[in-house]
């Protein structure tokens, strides 16, 4: 992602992104010498309106793109609002809470990064605060655990989860999602 | 009231290769192999040939094509995009500049090595950031993972189940084990092999997965008026419609109101409003089935039945020779060949000559889809 860019201003009412939790943009590598099992896993390739969605999420945070004007949501990240055609949005803080919309398990034939973890499992969730808001993710048994890490058994539809945060080998950090209720 | 489709234009012709999991010769040399023969099934010659129309994910292309089988001056050339999406809209390009006097003879092709080729997903390199930043990094990686996450979603909300599922798989199964041309032509399918078969993405396994085939297909569209003169029997352009309905997001379409309501009500909605002829009226379809899920959703979308009521469709033999809607009747992209869902608009076309091997008996309109959960297209064909 492009470091240079910095996320744009929000609005009166967010919280202040000097308040955060920058664990995740100064995790310390692994020190053990066991292979990472999130090694090679794709990286997100950010377009310039999805860039913010990153820089928050590197610093802990989940922020979905909203009109300044109308105050609509909207995902995935796009030039102007598609109710009132405003060109001016922010980044509205969430709180990471959401639930289970669907889920698959994928198996091989996969990318190799992905077939050494698979079964696992890819999810969607719609968000507390704005049902319409669904993000893909994985659901974990910790934020640095594996794709795999959650049996099967516990996947359900409509299931109360949370967003944590993960640091890819490769930089950037994605949200990740546990169980409200373990 | 302006120019009309409606019935202004014809498949006239029909020509395909060997469908098979390799074939020795190259994409372009089997699109012109494919071309040759639906000009000479429609008795038309290369020289008139003043329009193409083909697919953005099409590697031949029109100038290599049109000096390769000796076209004369071309006067119209479109693609249509996002992949099997665009298969119905290539004839509809072509019907619409041949009602509207750009062009006279048509020629629709696909032609592809999808069998001994890489498979697109695998492409780390090449990657469109919106939507894949959003799904690739937590590994929903292909379209059987994409279209799977809507299929859970779909179980979930109307009660489907997998062996509704396999109703689909098995229909275009048994018409494959029909049609010597289809790739799984002596591979029948039980329920044991298909709740037995491995997982693909829970829930779909591999016999809800289309095949990976190499191939060529192509048709020809004339005038309705040019089409009397032809060799065959004309199969009329009754309709045709694209689809790309609002805030719709491609095969990831997670992100609006209604998820289960795709590109298919939109093209539906369109193609009916065109039409003489409403659900109630069509013999046989061949609806687009790259994933067994597709076909449910689909019957949803044009009208068969009601919202949530796709899946019961299927019981009771519905998708069978003799059911409600015999469909995909050549076997489809599940069982026949996968090539963008072309050879589901040809089955078309031999089920209103009669030539079909598995006829639909006087089937006289044909519904022919393109690849749903992507922006879409559609063909209502009649004889």
């Amino acid at each position: 992602m492009r470091a240079e860019r910095s996320p744009r201003g929000t609005t009166a009412g967010t919280e202040s992104m000097t308040v955060r939790d920058a664990m995740n943009t100064s995790l310390p590598p692994a020190t053990d010498t066991a292979p990472d099992p999130g090694a090679d896993l794709l990286l997100p390739v950010p377009d310039d309106d999805g860039a913010p969605f990153w820089e928050y999420a590197a610093r802990g945070e989940l922020r979905v793109q909203t009109c300044s004007d109308c105050d609509e949501p909207r995902f995935p990240p796009r030039p102007c609002c598609p109710h009132c055609q405003s060109f001016t949005a922010h980044w509205q803080r969430m709180s990471g809470r959401g639930r289970i919309w669907s889920y698959v398990l994928p198996h091989p034939p996969l990318l190799p990064a992905y077939a050494a973890q698979a079964p696992y499992n890819a999810i969607i969730v719609e968000l507390a605060e704005a049902p319409r808001i669904r993000l893909v993710g994985n659901l974990v048994a910790a934020p640095d655990a594996a794709l795999n890490s959650v049996d099967p058994a516990r996947l359900r539809i409509g299931a109360p989860v949370k967003a944590v945060f993960h640091a890819l080998p490769g930089g950037p950090t994605v949200p990740r999602w546990v169980l409200e209720r373990p | 009231m302006g120019a009309t489709l409606k019935d202004a234009t014809a498949i006239v012709g029909i020509g395909q290769t060997p469908f098979a999991k390799r074939l020795p010769e190259s994409e372009k040399r089997l699109a012109c192999r494919a071309i040759v023969a639906a000009l000479d099934d429609a008795g038309i010659a290369p020289s008139e040939v003043d329009a193409f129309a083909s697919y953005t994910m099409e590697e031949t292309d029109e100038v290599e094509i049109a000096k390769s089988i000796g076209a004369g001056d071309v006067t119209h050339f479109s693609k249509a995009g996002y992949g099997g999406g665009g298969s119905c809209a290539t004839v509809a390009h072509l019907a619409a500049a041949i009602a509207t006097g750009q062009a006279s003879v048509g020629v629709a092709w696909r032609s592809r090595k999808r069998g001994s080729g890489p498979r697109p997903w695998t492409n780390t390199r090449v990657q469109l950031p919106t939507p894949a930043q959003w799904t690739r990094p937590f590994g929903l990686l292909r379209p059987a993972d994409e279209i799977g996450m809507l299929a859970r979603r779909y179980m979930h909300e109307y009660g489907a189940t997998r062996d509704h599922f396999f109703n689909v798989a098995l229909a275009c199964r048994n018409r494959a084990n029909q049609n010597p041309a289809a790739m799984m032509y002596d591979r029948p399918l039980t329920r044991e092999m298909y709740m037995t078969a491995r997982w693909i993405s829970e829930p779909l396994c591999l016999f809800d997965n289309c095949l990976e085939t190499d191939g060529a297909l192509a048709c020809v569209v004339v005038s309705a008026e040019r089409a009397r003169d032809c060799r065959r029997r004309p199969v009329y352009v009754h309709a045709a419609a694209q689809g790309l309905p609002a805030q719709h997001h491609g095969m990831v379409n997670y992100w609006n109101d209604d998820p289960l309501t795709g590109p298919a009500w939109t093209a539906a909605r369109h193609l009916w409003k065109g039409a003489d002829l409403g659900p109630q009226d069509i013999d046989v379809a061949q609806i687009y089935d790259a994933f067994t899920p597709l076909i449910p959703l689909s019957l949803e979308g044009y009208g068969f039945c009601g919202r949530g009521e796709g899946a019961a469709f299927t019981e009771g033999g519905a998708l069978e020779i003799g059911g409600r809607l015999p469909l995909n009747t050549g076997g489809g992209g599940l069982s026949e060949a996968y090539v963008h869902g072309f050879n589901l608009i040809t089955e078309g076309v031999r089920q209103l000559r009669g030539t079909s091997t598995a006829q639909v008996p006087d089937a006289a309109t044909c519904l022919v889809t393109a690849g749903e959960g992507v922006p879409t297209s559609a063909l209502l064909l009649r004889s």
